[in-house]
């Protein structure tokens, strides 16, 4: 018999069974189910839930591995800046792949590994199919955290961004903030010190601390909180050769997994460009208020108010959250004029938290949250819009 | 004033099997059979009882909701069985055809010199009532409510539709003769839409306002017309009509007599030679089928893919449809199914999905869901193969979590459950759309009126 044959025979032991759903979840992964319609239109698309999630994994495994050379790339340039000289040769080599692997993978792995567990335990329990939801967000999770994350911490923000986040709202389509977000924000307010400072940026840099050997690396929003020289170029800040997060560093890579969502209509171009164009406008202010010499140089925004508006769309997290994150489709604006003015906004407040928030210089992450608890009510209010068209259609009529 | 309708949003789903423009004149069936369920919203009441002879336009039930309401026999016949489901709901009355037909006598009529109160009076007797449809609701319409006008389209968008260009073809008298007698049921004028390049048989008629329609489907969905020429607002009422039936009322005034013999599409890849036939509503699916369906895991669907209604072999043809479409079954597992390229279905995204490379491909879908059932995640898709003016989303929610005044504000008097096929085929989390929108409007109907 062959395997078809035989999952089949299973599935139809297991119907019913508590254990259903934890079976169907595999099976599912392996086969496209035998299931045809009732009722209703007697064809499908053939775009399912699975697909439109693996669309955005595969937009993600780009900066995945660009994270993971990375990684080990600032640990070792960390060492020896000499090799920042010649970036294209040091970049691409098995000593940085090989830092990559024994730490980012890891991340991965205990990422999909809890956050699914945790999914299959609630399906069991529910008794519903288990939802792809997670797939993203475990994804998601290792690129937004510091490279020396504890993975026993990771767990734990895992287990609280999903149960909390998202299973207590029902599961997959019912929550209200993006879990990868809740599970950043979770470490971020729970162990700060991992979650920020110049040390947590770059490999071994915290066991190092207070040796001979020890090193640093600070992101470049954090130097410029501190109104500090910053030692990359341009160049680099685009093709991501900095310190940062994992996944977040390359605007390059991400730009090409935005053109590749945008392209496979998964991903809203109404909220990425929006959130764009928030950014740059808060930039100009921004800059407007340095001409203006309402800020000097004495002030302690001076070095992030002074950032030219273009530069702040390459740094830290904002295009990671601008094409990733904003565009997550359960806790963005539903509406399609709602998205313009959802992505503005989150642009908008990133930048502002950016430059005013003195301890932790980026914003990206909390104003997304923020934005997605306003989300609803932007989506209630263009509604109404509709609504109110509708009534004064009728009215015109009898007057 | 007559306004031209031209719709950008939508989708034409382009599946082989259409039908070839050749009629064949079938024989008449043995067996014959009304479902009440056809008439979405009737409870029936019945006069005809197992036993008794029929003769084609006597009725066999009436609406309890009004007495005027006839439910005619298609055939001249006997009653033989009358089937009833749980709780004794009569699920179709059976009639065996005689060989030799013989209609009941209406009397010919002259529209233009009726009143109308005549004109309904006419309707009610001859059982053409049910014919006649109304939005809000989606039901046969309510005579005490006045519409403020009547929509006719003969423009068919939906997947392998029958082409009323050509199953009208040469019926212009009847079909004038119809519109001069429904124009006295409103006040209002009487609004036919026809596609933009065809001939009809429609485009002359005179009486009405005719409006040209072009775009994708579901550009010849009536609500989509409505909305363009004159949208439904709150207590108003909107008539809406079918071409064919409007040809059964047409031939009612000009012979006196009930026919119900119709021009049909046999549409679908399991269709040996799909082209035309001519049946009587209410005949054994076998016996339109015969000789030409290819039945192994076949899905018989009396209606289009998008709408239809499933039925076995021995089922019925359904009242109201003038097409039955024949798909293969998709109760196969398909080996990563979710994630490999697919270029033999239809989607419109393009993940990993190619038929945006190939528009004009003829896709011999099945029925397959592909996917499991999940809430909604994904938005902004169904805004792009919907037209109206609504936000779909927001209204289905509404329309499941039933909170009335929401589900009115946001325009459940304007839609019919047709009107959300489209995005529920394109629909990721595999939602039932037309389910919701079904039950949300029998809810509203019955806490509203």
């Amino acid at each position: 018999m062959s395997l078809k044959q035989n999952l089949h025979n299973l599935k139809e032991k297991y119907k019913g069974t508590k254990m259903a759903p934890a079976f169907n979840a595999i099976h599912t992964f392996l086969y496209l189910p035998n299931e045809v319609t009732h009722g209703g239109t007697h064809i499908k698309a053939a775009d399912d839930l699975k697909r439109t999630m693996n669309t955005v994994i595969m937009s993600l495994i780009p900066v995945l591995i660009f994270g993971m050379f990375n990684a080990g790339y600032q640990h070792y340039a960390a060492i020896d800046s000499s090799l920042r000289a010649d970036i294209i040769a040091n970049f691409f080599t098995w000593d940085n792949l090989w830092i990559g692997i024994i730490k980012v993978l890891p991340l991965v792995i205990v990422s999909y590994g809890v956050g699914l567990a945790v999914e299959f335990v609630f399906a069991v329990i529910k008794g519903h199919e288990v939802e792809e939801g997670y797939l993203v967000t475990g994804m998601l999770v290792p690129l937004i955290v510091p490279v020396d994350t504890p993975l026993w911490m990771l767990s734990i923000a895992v287990i609280f961004g999903v149960v909390i986040g998202k299973e207590v709202f029902g599961g997959t389509g019912m929550n209200i903030l993006n879990p990868a977000l809740t599970i950043r924000a979770f470490l971020f307010f729970a162990y700060p010190t991992w979650m920020s400072g110049d040390k947590v940026w770059v490999y071994d840099a915290v066991n190092r601390t207070g040796t001979a050997d020890a090193i640093s690396g600070e992101t470049i929003l954090g130097s410029y909180a501190q109104n500090q020289e910053v030692i990359y170029s341009n160049w680099d800040k685009f093709m991501g050769f900095i310190p940062g997060s994992v996944g977040e560093t390359s605007t390059l890579l991400i730009l090409l997994g935005a053109a590749f969502l945008i392209f496979t209509k998964i991903g809203s171009w109404r909220i990425i460009v929006s959130t764009f164009i928030g950014a740059a406008v808060m930039g100009l202010l921004f800059n407007a208020i340095v001409d203006a010499s309402i800020i000097t140089e004495s002030s302690k925004f001076y070095g992030l108010m002074n950032t030219v508006w273009w530069e702040h769309l390459m740094i830290g997290g904002l295009a990671f959250g601008a094409v990733y994150m904003a565009t997550d489709p359960v806790t963005a604006s539903q509406t399609n004029k709602g998205k313009w003015i959802y992505g503005f906004l989150i642009g908008f407040i990133s930048i502002m938290i950016r430059v005013f928030n003195p301890a932790y210089p980026e914003g990206v992450f909390l104003a997304i949250l923020l934005m997605n608890v306003f989300a609803p009510t932007i989506d209630h209010y263009v509604v109404q819009g509709n609504v109110k068209k509708r009534l004064k259609r009728a009215k015109v009529k009898t007057a | 004033m007559s306004k031209d309708i031209r719709i950008k949003k939508g989708l034409d789903i382009k599946l082989v099997g259409e039908a070839e423009k050749t009629t064949t004149k079938l024989p008449l069936s043995s067996v014959y059979a009304v479902k009440p369920e056809d008439f979405h919203g009737i409870t029936p009441k019945l006069t005809a009882k197992e036993g008794t002879e029929v003769k084609a336009g006597e009725s066999l039930f009436y609406s309890k909701s009004d007495e005027r309401i006839l439910f005619p026999s298609p055939v001249s016949g006997k009653v033989t069985e009358i089937i009833r489901g749980a709780r004794r709901k009569v699920l179709a009355i059976k009639i065996a055809a005689d060989s030799k037909q013989t209609y009941i006598d209406f009397d010919k009529k002259d529209a233009s010199k009726m009143s109308e109160q005549e004109v309904k009076n006419h309707l009610f007797a001859s059982g053409c009532w049910p014919f006649i449809k109304q939005r809000p609701y989606d039901v046969v319409a309510n005579p005490n409510q006045a519409p403020k006008s009547i929509f006719i389209s003969a423009y068919a968008s939906a997947p392998l539709a029958a082409d009323t260009s050509f199953t009208l073809a040469g019926k212009e008298e009847e079909l004038q003769v119809a519109v001069n007698a429904i124009s006295k049921l409103t006040e209002g004028s009487v609004h036919i839409a026809i596609g933009n390049d065809e001939i009809s048989p429609l485009a002359n008629l005179s009486g009405a306002e005719i409006h040209k329609v072009s775009g994708p489907h579901p550009s010849g969905n009536v609500s989509t017309q409505i909305a363009n020429i004159d949208p439904i607002n709150k207590g108003e009422v909107v008539w809406v009509v079918t071409p064919q039936d409007l040809l059964v009322i047409g031939e009612l005034f000009l012979t006196g007599k009930f026919n119900l013999e119709r021009t049909i599409a046999l549409t679908g890849s399991r269709f040996n030679n799909p082209h035309y036939v001519t049946a009587i509503a209410g005949a054994t699916v076998t016996d339109l089928v015969k000789g030409n369906l290819n039945n192994d895991n076949t899905r018989i669907i009396s209606g289009n893919v998008l709408s239809g209604k499933q039925v076995n072999e021995d089922g019925f043809f359904g009242f109201y449809d003038n097409q039955i479409t024949a798909i293969p079954e998709g109760d196969d597992y398909e080996f990563f199914g979710w994630n490999k390229p697919i270029f033999n279905k239809i989607s419109t995204s393009r993940a990993l999905t190619f038929s945006w490379l190939t528009p004009k491909k003829k896709y011999d879908l099945n029925t397959n869901t592909n996917g499991e059932h999940r809430a909604f995640v994904v938005t902004g898709s169904y805004e792009d193969v919907f037209p109206l003016d609504i936000y779909p989303m927001q209204l289905l929610k509404a329309f499941m979590y039933k909170d009335l005044d929401e589900m009115e504000a946001l325009g459940a008097y304007e839609i019919a459950p047709e009107d959300f096929a489209l995005t529920e085929f394109i629909c990721v989390s595999k939602q039932p759309h037309q389910k919701i929108i079904r039950e949300g409007l029998d809810l509203m109907r019955e806490e509203l009126g």
